[in-house]
């Protein structure tokens, strides 16, 4: 049963003065109304939303970003340039694989190191386990909460426990798949610029694999309980923006960039052509524009429009059980293209594990630089194209860092989603707690990560 | 009744309340015993009524200042999970950047003193600053009483779950008072530093079953030092067996703790 459009969710008593409303006259054109939510619930970091309607027009909205600045790119000055995965990881615990992936790719750039096939192998694997890791946590935990009409996934577990169990089962499994290569899944230990300092046993790899195989059941039911969901519907002519192997895979771990409206490959080193950001008052995450648009997206339904041709057959299944199809642009359904990628994983790790089984795995020694220079690199982390840049100076020291992060690419974009959706929510004579609950539900299907997206910045080369 | 928990974000990237979620076979046996009342990144409701409050991140903001001491007035038990919540932890860093060499300039110069904005704010956010407030970073103790710490990065589940089952309990709770080492022996991992790595094993608490060296990377101090005393030992050590100036070991020790300095010889 879709709780979506039921207005059922009371107020929130709350020790802040968090939401707020007052409403005056009749009817959509006399409308007046005032939504403030402080501190978006079950989304990663903090953000509020505001929205005046005076006559029913808008004459104020914004995603307000309000989380603590932290500086990371000014703090990596000076820092060995082999730290630097494991000071970004930090950025964020729920895409710490993510920032190392495209942390130690823009590093091997900026120093000329190419690395063994084993090291991107091993890679690879553990990035499947995050993108797992957060599109279950995402699925379950943020977003099914809204559709069976409850506050968190926490009374599920009473009133749905098998549903809650099988969450946990499938988390629980993409943790020990990032664990087994990088030794834990938050702030991995063993993945560093120039190859891995652990190489996993047979043993656990061909347990995995078991068991991975085995969660091909619990996918099966999460399809079956996502396609009885109905997602609000809003559709906006958007550029959605991603990498694109075009010989090779499905694009997480490489690729070129390339978007809906350009189709024409863009090498990562040369990211800031299609991605020019700015300051805004409101944010303390930088927005973001493409030569092309205004705003633009990125994320899990961006890389489903762009190369969905190249999912594994298993995941192109699932999207047709779900009805997504490419083009799509309902950002709502950025949590059914999660799923489909979330099928693509599970396929794609046990591929990988066979491959390294048939291979066979061995210690090796680490890449070391051939140069002190610039580089960037990019990854598809679980929220969309990541890029770090990195310049180190001879003395083997980060000089200059530059990380432009998804939710910052987003957040122009979700508001934009806002402005569209308010009047149509007006139109169709909403009241004030249903339209508060619809805004909430647009920006968690982004699924923000806004402890990530609060660092990057302006960046003089020195 | 079951007593009533809150877990609270401050300045930091959240992986220490995402651990809690990560708990996985042990999250209803949780749920079973406590009532989760105030946790913003997984739940919609936010009640004021706390038994225990963790708090995740530093005190780095006008803001979490003004929290932290909203989330203290309203817990009968706080605990701080993770280095940035213990030890400041890797918000720190930025002490160190605008020429700041020590922690007391550093944070005179995060604090924007001289009406100068910190070079390293405007670095990242250029003429437009002074829009982002900024204060240096701090442990949540320097700022409120803290009842329990739980330190590393990420903090160490096991540790958490033994604290719950004490609070449920009545039992005390301790941290332990061994090195790294200790641990990393057990297992039987190969010595880093003797290898000639400067793994701080031999100068960081206990209590992580010495994860890093497991998989073959270096202890980089994060539930920090064990004891005062041990990095003055680990000073000349470091001088006599690898001729490795302190200042330069100390600058990797900043990583996750530079507040720590104030515990330096």
């Amino acid at each position: 049963m879709c709780g979506a459009n039921r207005g059922c969710l009371e107020p929130v008593a709350d020790g802040y003065p968090v939401r707020r409303a007052d409403r005056t006259g009749c009817g959509a054109a006399m409308m007046n109304v005032t939504i403030d939510v402080k501190h978006v619930t079950r989304v990663e970091g903090h953000g509020n939303i505001a929205v005046r309607l005076r006559d029913g027009k808008i004459t104020h909205l914004q995603l307000a970003i309000v989380e603590s600045p932290r500086f990371f790119e000014a703090f990596l000055r000076g820092r060995h340039w082999s730290e630097a995965p494991h000071i970004t990881c930090r950025i964020c615990g729920i895409c710490s694989v993510g920032h190392t992936t495209a942390s130690v790719k823009a590093m091997e750039a900026a120093l000329g190191m190419t690395v063994s096939e084993q090291t991107v192998m091993l890679r690879k694997l553990a990035f499947f386990g995050e993108q797992l890791q957060s599109h279950v946590l995402h699925l379950y935990f943020l977003a099914v909460p809204d559709f069976l009409g409850v506050g968190s996934v926490i009374p599920l577990a009473k009133s749905h426990p098998d549903v809650v169990k099988r969450a946990l089962r499938m988390k629980r499994l993409a943790n020990d798949v990032c664990s087994v290569v990088g030794g834990r899944h938050i702030h991995p230990i063993a993945l560093h610029v120039g190859g891995c300092t652990h190489v996993p046993a047979d043993e656990d790899l061909i347990d995995l694999k078991r068991r991975l195989e085995a969660a091909r059941a619990d996918l099966n039911e999460t399809v079956s309980l996502f396609s009885m969901l109905s997602p609000p519907e809003l559709h906006r002519d958007t550029e959605y923006v991603s990498l694109k192997d075009a010989a090779g895979e499905y694009a997480f771990y490489d690729g070129d960039i390339v978007s809906t409206k350009d189709a024409r490959p863009t090498p990562v080193s040369r990211y800031r052509e299609r991605v020019i950001e700015s300051v805004v008052q409101h944010s303390a995450a930088k927005h973001c524009r493409s030569p092309h648009a205004p705003t633009y997206a990125v994320g899990a339904l961006a890389r489903f429009n762009n190369n969905h041709a190249q999912l594994h057959p298993a995941a192109r299944g699932a999207a047709e059980v779900l009805g997504l199809r490419a083009p799509c642009d309902n950002p709502f359904h950025n949590n059914t293209a999660q799923l489909v990628e979330t099928v693509h994983c599970v396929e794609s790790a046990i591929e990988l594990i066979d491959a390294m089984l048939r291979r066979g795995l061995r210690a090796e020694r680490p890449v070391e630089p051939t140069r002190f220079g610039r580089g960037a690199g990019a990854a598809e982390v679980p929220r969309g194209v990541l890029f770090h840049e990195y310049e180190v100076g001879r003395d083997g020291k980060i000089a200059g860092a530059n990380l432009i992060i998804p939710t910052g690419q987003n957040l122009a974009n979700i508001e934009e989603d806002m402005r569209a959706m308010v009047p149509r929510m007006i139109e169709a004579g909403k009241t004030r707690e249903e339209m508060t609950l619809q805004l909430e539900m647009l920006v968690r299907a982004y699924d923000p990560c806004i402890s990530c997206a609060t660092h990057f910045l302006e960046v003089e080369w020195q | 009744m079951k007593p009533k928990i809150a877990i609270f974000s401050l300045t930091s990237c959240e992986g220490c309340s995402l651990a809690i979620l990560e708990l996985e076979d042990q999250l209803l046996d949780l749920l079973g015993a406590v009532e989760i009342v105030n946790f913003r990144e997984g739940m919609t409701e936010r009640a004021w009524d706390i038994d225990v409050g963790f708090v995740d991140g530093a005190v780095s903001t006008p803001q979490d200042d003004e929290e932290v001491r909203h989330f203290r007035a309203h817990c009968k038990t706080l605990v701080a999970i993770g280095s940035c919540a213990c030890l400041g932890g890797i918000n720190t860093l930025k002490h160190y950047q605008s020429g700041g060499a020590t922690r007391d300039e550093g944070a005179a110069h995060a604090a924007g003193g001289n009406g100068r904005v910190a070079e390293y704010r405007r670095y990242v956010y250029g003429e437009n600053a002074e829009w982002f407030a900024t204060t240096p970073a701090r442990p949540i103790s320097a700022v409120v009483a803290v009842d329990y710490q739980l330190p590393g990065c990420p903090m160490v589940k096991e540790e958490f779950v033994e604290l719950v089952k004490c609070l449920l309990i009545g039992k005390p709770f301790r941290l332990p008072e061994t090195a790294v080492c200790v641990e990393c022996k057990r297992r039987g991992s190969r010595c880093l530093y003797e290898m000639g790595i400067i793994c701080f094993g031999p100068i960081t608490r206990a209590g992580c079953n010495a994860i890093c060296p497991a998989y073959g990377s270096k202890c980089e101090g994060c539930r920090g030092l064990v004891s005062p005393d041990a990095i003055a030992a680990a000073g000349i050590n470091l001088r006599e067996q690898y001729r490795v100036d302190l200042n330069e070991a100390l600058a990797d020790l900043r990583l996750y703790g530079a507040y720590q300095e104030a515990l330096l010889p």
